[in-house]
């Protein structure tokens, strides 16, 4: 278990906490179900025929906006956890992410399924003809590594390094898929998608700011002559592959 | 120019209920009943209820439509999509963007009375028709339609109307005219999707003149045999069955003959994706996505979509020697 390293400063005034090993595995058992929620009411209003008129179209924009809501939220725990303090929560960022890419592979199923019939001529049409399509399948192939890769033996195999380099395609995932959803709507339908739009620009934001501000001269434990060093709010936690068996 | 129209098989007036008798009906009813009554025949009561004849539609006011029977052209054996479809299911971005806000808002919102379309520009004879003398201005039949929507999803909807032509002959347009515009209501107090900044409104569409007064336009009053449920574009729409379903403007107040092509509402907002024309045309396809098929409301298999939408041997005539896919 990491232990936090002493603080100068406490940023926020929440105790750090880490959940005990019972604890961690109540928490993620309750989110697991809690993510799951989504998946089973779709099925259930698929089954009782209460998706309306046209249920497919309905399946594959929920399952569409499922997709992203995981992704962003998988996005926003590390900005959460670095302004919080509460580092613990990346124990849980494993689960988000293979349900954004667990809701992204219902999306792409129900598209090749229950909307083209595995009609091969159709697919290969859209495919290899309309970029819309391309893009959305593009998103999802690019998940497959990150989903691929998030298992602890995946990381240790890797090493941590190259394990992280290759999951900051996170952000192309995300870049592309929220891409993918702004065409996807018509004009007057945009105001849902600007909205994601402009959450990722906060998660995506944060990082780039954060990054900035790390390495200032300042951040970099060289200050300038005659200025005052500059602390980070947060302290840099090496907590990122924690997972790892011991 | 061939048109390859049958004509209606006659409906015999003795068919028709004649509006008098209809609003008298209760009465009528309420006659017999007294009359076998007092001759000591003791109906049951629900034998006084008979079930309507052809051409008589539920009292509300709406006067009585022909059916559309076998052997009319307007008939079609098609399976028709469930009205509780057809009213719950559906794009009207004047009530949200959503399919089911019309259903949910238009009906507690628009006001269909008073309600008055008017007519002007290149034309002998502007008038300003209030919706009741449109109920009169021509014999309501019931026309089955099938209705494609650019996003590939289809109904097959029986509607109530007369062709568009029966009003553009009242108003006799100029030899100027050669396009028609239509325009829906743009009152935010009625439809609340209007103060979205992202369309321009008021919503227009426009036809080219011949197109407006092909016989299969239909200046729509009814559906299913009943005025028109105010999320289907009550109390007056416009029904342009070969065109995607966007053609087919709703809720019209105005509507203006036009010497030169004006610019709908979408085409204004995406060029790139929808043309003036806007015939179903399966070779033509969205550039987002195909439009070989479709999805039939009410059905999990699409279904090949046909060059405008299955009415090609009425209107290609229309558009001889054109390029389709350049005048998509």
């Amino acid at each position: 278990m990491h232990q936090s390293p002493p603080r100068r400063s406490a940023p926020i005034p929440l105790p750090p906490y880490t959940p005990g090993r019972g604890m961690l595995a109540t928490i993620k058992i309750v989110l697991f179900a809690v993510c799951l929620i989504p998946a089973v009411r779709l099925a259930t209003a698929l089954l009782g025929d209460n998706l309306g008129p046209n249920p497919i179209e309905e399946l594959q924009k929920d399952l569409g906006f499922w997709t992203l809501t995981f992704l962003w939220i998988t996005l926003a725990v590390t900005p959460l956890r670095q302004l919080t303090g509460q580092h613990w929560l990346v124990r849980l960022r494993r689960m988000l992410g293979l349900f954004a890419f667990f809701y992204g592979c219902l999306h792409f199923a129900n598209w090749l399924g229950l909307d083209m019939g595995f009609d091969g001529e159709l697919i290969v049409d859209d495919l290899t003809k309309r970029p819309f399509a391309i893009l959305g399948f593009a998103t999802l192939l690019l998940m497959v590594p990150l989903a691929a890769t998030s298992s602890n033996r995946a990381i240790k195999w890797l090493g941590g390094k190259r394990w992280q380099a290759l999951h900051r395609s996170v952000y192309a995932v995300a870049i592309l898929g929220m891409v993918h959803y702004l065409w996807g709507v018509k004009k007057i339908a945009l105001t849902t998608p600007l909205i994601f739009a402009a959450l990722l620009a906060v998660l995506l934001g944060y990082r780039a700011w954060d990054r900035a501000r790390r390495f200032t001269p300042a951040g970099r434990g060289e200050p300038p002559g005659g200025m005052p060093r500059v602390v980070p709010t947060v302290t840099v936690q090496p907590v990122r592959f924690m997972e790892r068996p011991k | 120019m061939p048109l390859l129209i049958r004509r209606p098989s006659d409906i015999r007036p003795s068919e028709i209920t004649s509006p008098e008798h209809f609003s008298r009906r209760r009465e009528l009813i309420a006659a017999l009943g007294l009359g076998l009554g007092a001759a000591g025949l003791a109906l049951p009561r629900h034998a006084l209820a008979a079930p309507a004849p052809a051409g008589v539609s539920p009292p509300t006011g709406f006067p009585p439509v022909a059916r559309a029977a076998p052997g009319s052209p307007w008939f079609s054996d098609e399976a028709q999509t469930p009205k509780s479809a057809i009213t719950s299911y559906g794009n009207f971005y004047e009530y949200g963007v959503d399919k089911a806000d019309p259903g949910k808002y238009a009906p507690g919102l628009l006001k269909t009375r008073p309600w008055t379309v008017a007519v002007e520009g290149e034309v002998l004879k502007p008038r300003t028709f209030a919706i009741d003398d449109l109920l009169k201005l021509a014999p309501l039949e019931e026309r089955i339609y099938r209705l494609r929507c650019v996003e590939g999803w289809s109904m097959v909807v029986p509607w109530v109307g007369y062709s568009l032509s029966a009003l553009i002959n009242k108003v006799e347009p100029t030899g100027n005219a050669k396009f028609i515009e239509f325009v829906t209501l743009a009152d935010p107090a009625q439809m609340p999707g209007v103060r979205s900044p992202l369309l321009d409104w008021p919503y227009v569409e426009g036809l080219r003149l011949d197109e407006a007064r092909h016989p299969l336009t239909l200046l729509g009053l009814g559906l299913y045999g009943e005025a028109l449920p105010a999320q289907n574009g009550a109390p007056v729409r416009i029904v342009v069955p070969w065109k995607y379903g966007f053609k087919s403007v709703k809720s019209i107040v105005k509507i203006r003959f036009l010497r030169e092509q004006p610019t709908s509402t979408w085409t204004r907002a995406a060029p790139s994706e929808y043309g003036f024309y806007s015939n179903v045309n399966p070779a033509v396809d969205h550039p987002r996505w195909s439009q070989k098929t479709e999805r039939r409301l009410g059905e999990w298999r699409r279904r090949p979509t046909l060059p405008f939408n299955g009415y090609a041997d009425q209107v290609a005539s229309l558009y001889a020697g054109m390029d389709l896919k350049k005048n998509f």
